[in-house]
């Protein structure tokens, strides 16, 4: 006896859209290769592509805001260094001119042009580390170990300088912690000279690169106007061919002196981004050199900070009135006039930010950091709905964000 | 600079509830909260202050009033000027403002973190949860009255509170922080002290 089959017609039903697919939800993160630390985006998926993505952070919040509460000025800066701990000198340089500016204090042209050398010679090591991360997550993993190669011998200046690697908290309030030993800029010039030629090896591994092409151009597009109205900044914001750079619109630590250029994307997705740090870094070496060239002799603090400078240790042991500062200093902190400010600085992930609120003496009453990756983290939602999981990827890659700061 | 200036002084004559505040760098103007959005629409569409950098929630203490502030920094990105704008809560209890995020999408997270903090309720917000803290925390963290040291809490997962049998507890203290405290001119006062906020061998740990 034959048996009649119905053969459903499957083309006709897709159609109809009879076939409702599942909605998957999957949590990518908090400990994802990708997200770059702990990041934990809830996705919402319809086989492959993300209709929902919902960024859940806070798990490296330690409370930064609370801490420096209760704290004096100068005790803070270590924990600056654990904001955007790949680029701590910069951090360390925006912290303290937020707080200059409301004690009212210039400080000298040597130490403008030091923190300056210091806060690009982060940008570079921040950027090549971005880079590398990012050739990892779209499968380029050959970048990473050359840029690697490159930020150590930063980190080798970073050492000789500061004492440390990675967390350099170099600046003081009123000044830096210590003057440049001899011939750390002669090495500094070194290290320029050898790594332009080897940054453009390490780009030609990506730039025209069809596989790293193919993954990022076209994907993650951010368009201007909503790149303004998250609060982009920095490199993500410039990818998306938004010329502000805050070193150059509202110069500080005398950017105004140098020369360089500001790189802008056109299209504003993930490969316009790559391109905006690449050129940065060269860009960057550009302002170290003539920063170096033109190093001011002088004092590395301010003379005027005399109650938020520490004595040198000499005096201290000698001298009555410096130990008398010292223990002021060390007791009370350096007593700061009430009044708030604001201050941004062009942080490698982009504008960092302090609001110091001030009722007067050595504890800030109220310090809110205003941090860029927290701000260029919001468009996710936006950013990856449509994209494929794939996509996801490049396009955190491509933001090169950093959680100890979006969280702090 | 001018510009910020120039934008200042038209929402003052705009809205006689805007005042100027006191500042140490950018112009700055506290408005009525019921004034904010329309001052801050104003800045957006016809001042040019088109991006916002920066909410924050300020918390003058106990007993303040007003106790809670919002404040908010606005950058142009042709003038390159910021304008900080500043609108205070009427009630402690239960602090509130409208909510920026229809202005601003950007303004999402920075209000979700303000509330997240300080219990700042933004009112017409889209999503107002927690964005730090997890969801449930039962405390606002900044705000003046909450220790350092932290307060014991029960973990979310009561799955994970039961095989570990732990929490968030607070951090040992030995009776610190030792802090000067702000705004102390006399010397006693400004004198750094143990503010106290966890438990020493003397004093017991909270909740025991």
């Amino acid at each position: 006896m034959a048996v009649e089959h119905t053969i459903p017609d499957t083309a006709a039903k897709h159609a109809q859209g009879a076939f409702e697919t599942e909605r998957m939800s999957i949590s990518m993160g908090p400990s994802h290769p990708s997200t770059h630390g702990v990041l934990r985006l809830q996705l919402e998926l319809d086989g492959e592509v993300v209709t929902k993505a919902d960024p859940v952070i806070g798990y490296l919040h330690r409370g930064d805001e609370k801490i420096a509460e209760n704290m004096t000025y100068n005790q803070f800066v270590p924990y600056t260094d654990r904001l955007d701990y790949l680029a701590p000198l910069a951090n360390n340089m925006a912290y303290a001119i937020a707080v200059e500016r409301l004690a009212k204090l210039e400080v000298p042209p040597r130490c403008q042009a030091i923190r300056v050398i210091t806060a690009e010679m982060a940008r570079i090591s921040s950027h090549l580390m971005g880079l590398g991360a990012f050739g990892i997550d779209v499968g380029a993993w050959t970048v990473f170990l050359y840029s690697f190669t490159e930020r150590e011998k930063l980190y080798k200046l970073f050492e000789e300088l500061t004492g440390a690697r990675f967390t350099t908290s170099y600046t003081r309030i009123g000044g830096v912690a210590r003057d440049v030993p001899p011939g750390w800029t002669d090495r500094v010039l070194a290290f320029c000279d050898q790594f332009l030629p080897q940054l453009e090896e390490i780009l030609s591994l990506l730039t025209r690169n069809k596989i790293f092409t193919d993954r990022t151009a076209g994907v993650g597009v951010i368009s201007r106007e909503d790149a303004i109205a998250y609060g982009l900044t920095g490199p993500n914001l410039r990818g998306s061919g938004v010329p502000l750079d805050l070193r150059k619109d509202r110069p500080y630590s005398g950017y105004e002196q140098y020369e360089f250029d500001v790189p802008v994307g056109s299209r504003g997705d993930a490969y316009d981004r790559y391109l905006v740090r690449a050129e940065e870094m060269r860009q960057s070496v550009r302002i170290i050199r003539q920063a170096i060239a033109g190093l001011p002799a002088g004092k590395w603090y301010a003379e005027d900070a005399r109650r938020i400078f520490a004595p040198p240790k000499d005096k201290v042991l000698t001298s009555m009135e410096e130990l008398i500062q010292d223990f002021m200093l060390v007791t009370e902190g350096p007593q700061m006039p009430a009044g708030e400010v604001y201050f941004e600085a062009e942080n490698p992930k982009g504008a960092l930010g302090f609001y110091v609120v001030s009722k007067g003496g050595g504890v800030p009453w109220r310090l809110k950091i205003r941090s860029p990756s927290f701000c260029n983290l919001s468009i996710l939602p936006r950013v990856c709905v449509g994209a494929m999981v794939s996509d996801v990827v490049a396009i955190l890659g491509s933001f090169d964000f950093v959680m100890g700061e979006c969280d702090r | 600079m001018s510009a910020a200036l120039d934008a200042v002084r038209a929402l003052k004559a705009r809205w006689p509830g805007a005042t100027d505040r006191a500042t140490l760098d950018h112009p700055a103007v506290n408005v009525p909260a019921s004034d904010l959005l329309a001052v801050l629409r104003s800045l957006k569409e016809e001042h040019g202050f088109d991006v916002l950098e920066d909410v924050s929630g300020v918390d003058w203490g106990v007993g303040s009033s007003p106790r809670f502030t919002v404040v908010y920094h606005v950058l142009s990105t042709t003038g390159h000027d910021y304008v900080r704008v500043a609108a205070d809560c009427a009630d402690a209890g239960a602090p509130e403002v409208p909510s920026a995020a229809a202005l601003w999408p950007g303004a999402d997270w920075h209000e979700r973190e303000a509330y997240d903090m300080y219990g700042i309720r933004f009112t017409g917000h889209p999503d107002l949860r927690r964005i730090l803290m997890w969801d449930g925390y039962p405390h606002f963290p900044l705000r003046k009255d909450f220790p350092l040291s932290g307060v014991p809490t029960e973990l979310p997962d009561a799955e994970v509170v039961a095989e570990t049998k732990t929490g968030a507890i607070a951090a040992p203290m030995a009776g610190g922080p030792f802090v000067a405290s702000p705004g102390g001119i006399n010397m006693t006062e400004a004198e750094p002290r143990a503010k106290d906020e966890s438990w020493t061998e003397r004093h017991p740990k909270p909740g025991t």
